[in-house]
């Protein structure tokens, strides 16, 4: 029979090595595509990501040195609208007072409505939500291990390592914040 | 090797017992294991808290079970169930109370078999693979308790939640996937809490699996003991039952006399306030702190305030609180020492002693605020902790000169009772054999 005389040719892959390797190729594929949906079934489904669409914020309210909270993605975002004098406790602090350096004007709202603060209110560091405080120039202190943000939400010290981060936003009116898009 | 000879064998004697042997023999199986097992003869109440963890663990499986009949897990339900088990379902609060003191209790009983572990020198060959699944078992351990604390969905569940899911943040590129994929979203909400529970009714069953792995190594290896010395004949030895058994059971009763006093007295006390406030995912409370259990790692975590070049303070934290479990792993390969027991290690007896006040010190820590002149101190415990593993335990081996080992345990166990009753003429007489 044909395995003799395989056998003694031990060089030459036999078709049997050939069956063995292509069945465990397969099998690994096959297992690997079975594996996939309960791995994939963890990651944000549907009902999530369409509560991911943009929200509008009524901004008639706020007055300045005020800060509200909204979610969107059932994540908190802090609307802050800063004074002249917190504006200019902000626009004093140099690349030397921080963790990570932004220059002010990235950080404020766009050109009509340059007195808006508009970042998460998940801390960077493990994402507690940091508690709104007005020692110019710092804004808010996370109660979680201390990390310690600028008015305009950049990282002074403690053990964040990056400013809060900004959503995509627009302004519709200069009552009418939309976060979630920056397209208007 | 020493094979372990057991005392006395199995002889079913009821035709119902011959039947079952011939098919399955399960009772042979509980006889050679649970009773004619030989067990050193100097074991002391040390080695008593592992019999206490599987009771536990039975315990927590039979209170969750019952629970979980009235448990709501969703966002909107979760809080509100919780109350009514304590409220209008019949007996829900004991269930729920031993449950809570229950996870306690099962840490104090895992922690203080790990320093048995330590102190001894269990985790010495050939007993590396039985530590490494001890490991296993406290890793699982903290991964339950950390999902059934999100359960209540209180202020601490969800906060916790966030931080300790946050970990993952702390990786770059990777990070955030993974946190979302851990979440189901981009907050923890309605399908983090879902699948939590999904979690935490399944991984005591896995525990109970590596349970089995774990006990099996230990019968192939058999116990350590107070000397160190591996069992060279019978006579170093005592059949499980009674002597095991009794013991076991005395240290259990006493035990649960603690359990019950925490159930009933102070259910409590373990807990936080803040718990009792459901979940708000717009404001954290002004202090988080982790259950007592948990204290120690995350002082190690908030440890870190630094950076080390491109590695940010908040990764680093992470890695050296992963570290600080991962480290348990790899002791059996850190400690060079040819002596096993800490009894004949003069110098590591006291390391050991110091790092046990050490973790109880980095416990203390980590509840309190991580500024000022506690964060300076959880840098020097967290410098200690590694430096245990990772310079005493290798260079101690080398340095030290042990006290002589004893040549057996009988020869132990004999010159502590003779020193007891003064030299009677019979122990004399023995320890004289033993020199010949
Ligand atoms: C290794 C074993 C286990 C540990 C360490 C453990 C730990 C915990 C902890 C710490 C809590 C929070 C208690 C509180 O503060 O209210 C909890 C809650 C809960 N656990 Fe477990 N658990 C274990 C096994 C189980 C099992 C097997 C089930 C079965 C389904 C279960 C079901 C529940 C339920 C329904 C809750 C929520 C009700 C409550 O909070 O009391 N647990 N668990
Ligand atoms: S979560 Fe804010 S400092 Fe840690």
């Amino acid at each position: 029979m044909s395995d003799t005389t395989t056998t003694e040719n031990e060089e030459l892959p036999t078709r049997r090595d050939f069956i063995y390797v292509a069945t465990g190729m397969l099998g690994v594929i096959g297992a690997a595509s079975v594996a996939w949906p309960f791995i994939d079934q963890m990651r944000p489904d549907a009902a999530v990501l369409a509560a991911g669409q943009p929200i509008d914020v009524n901004l008639e309210a706020v007055e300045p040195g005020q800060a509200i909270t909204v979610t969107w993605r059932g994540k908190p975002y802090f609307v802050r609208r800063l004074t002249e004098d917190e504006i200019a406790s902000a626009s004093e602090l140099g690349e030397g007072d921080m963790k990570e350096f932004a220059p002010i004007e990235t950080r404020l709202g766009g050109e009509e409505v340059k007195d808006w603060v508009i970042v998460s209110a998940n801390c960077t560091h493990l994402g507690c939500v940091p508690k709104v405080i007005d020692t110019k120039p710092e804004g808010w202190n996370c109660p979680c291990h201390g990390s310690v943000f600028d008015m305009t939400g950049r990282i002074l010290r403690g053990p964040a390592a990056t400013n809060l981060p900004l959503p995509p936003y627009v302004f519709t009116s200069a009552t009418n914040l939309v976060i979630g898009t920056d397209q208007a | 090797m020493s094979t372990l000879e057991h005392h006395g064998t199995y002889q079913p004697t009821t035709g119902l017992g011959k039947w079952m042997d011939a098919r399955l023999p399960l009772p042979r199986l509980m006889y050679d294991s649970f009773v004619a097992y030989p067990v050193p003869r100097n074991l002391n109440y040390a080695y008593t808290f592992g019999g206490m963890l599987s009771i536990m663990l039975v315990l927590q499986i039979l209170t969750g079970v019952v629970l979980a009949m009235h448990y709501n897990g969703s966002t909107v339900g979760a809080f509100t169930s919780v109350e009514h088990i304590m409220r209008d379902v019949n007996n829900g609060w004991l269930l729920r109370y031993m449950h809570a003191n229950g996870a306690s209790f099962f840490f104090a009983a895992v922690f203080l078999h790990i320093f048995r572990g330590m102190y001894y020198g269990s985790y010495k060959e050939p007993r590396e693979l039985l530590w490494i699944l001890g490991c296993i078992i406290f890793l699982l351990m903290m991964a339950t308790a950390f999902m059934g604390y999100v359960l209540p969905w209180g202020q601490m569940s969800f906060w916790g939640a966030t931080v300790i899911t946050g970990f993952f943040t702390a990786f770059p590129v990777v990070g955030e996937p993974i946190q979302q994929l851990l979440l189901g979203g981009f907050a923890v909400d309605n399908p983090t809490l879902n699948r939590f529970f999904s979690l935490h009714y399944l991984l005591p069953f896995m525990i109970a699996g590596v349970v089995v792995l774990h006990v099996w190594a230990l019968h192939v290896t058999g116990q350590t003991n107070p000397t160190g010395v591996e069992i060279k004949s019978k006579t170093d030895t005592v059949p499980f039952t009674p002597f095991a058994t009794i013991k076991d059971a005395f240290a259990l009763i006493v035990f649960f006399l603690f359990f019950a006093y925490f159930v009933f007295y102070m259910p409590n006390f373990l807990g936080h306030a803040d718990n009792y406030i459901e979940a708000n995912p717009l404001v954290t409370p002004s202090h988080i702190v982790p259950e007592w259990y948990f204290l120690p790692f995350y002082a190690i975590l908030r440890a870190i305030t630094f950076d080390i070049g491109p590695l940010t303070s908040k990764l680093l934290g992470v890695l050296a609180m992963f570290g600080s479990i991962a480290v348990l792993f790899v002791m059996p390969w850190l400690d060079t020492s040819k002596v096993r027991s800490a009894v004949y290690r003069p110098w590591y007896k006291v390391f050991f002693w110091l790092f046990v006040v050490n973790a109880i010190f980095l416990g203390w820590l980590g509840a309190k605020p991580a500024e000022g002149v506690y964060t300076f101190l959880a840098q020097l415990s967290t410098l200690y902790y590694f430096g245990f593993f990772i310079v005493i335990l290798p260079l101690l081996g080398l340095i030290e000169t042990p006290r002589r080992v004893p040549n057996s345990i009988t020869e132990a166990v004999l010159a502590k009772s003779s020193k007891r009753s003064g030299g009677a003429a019979q122990d004399a007489a023995a320890s004289t054999d033993n020199k010949a």
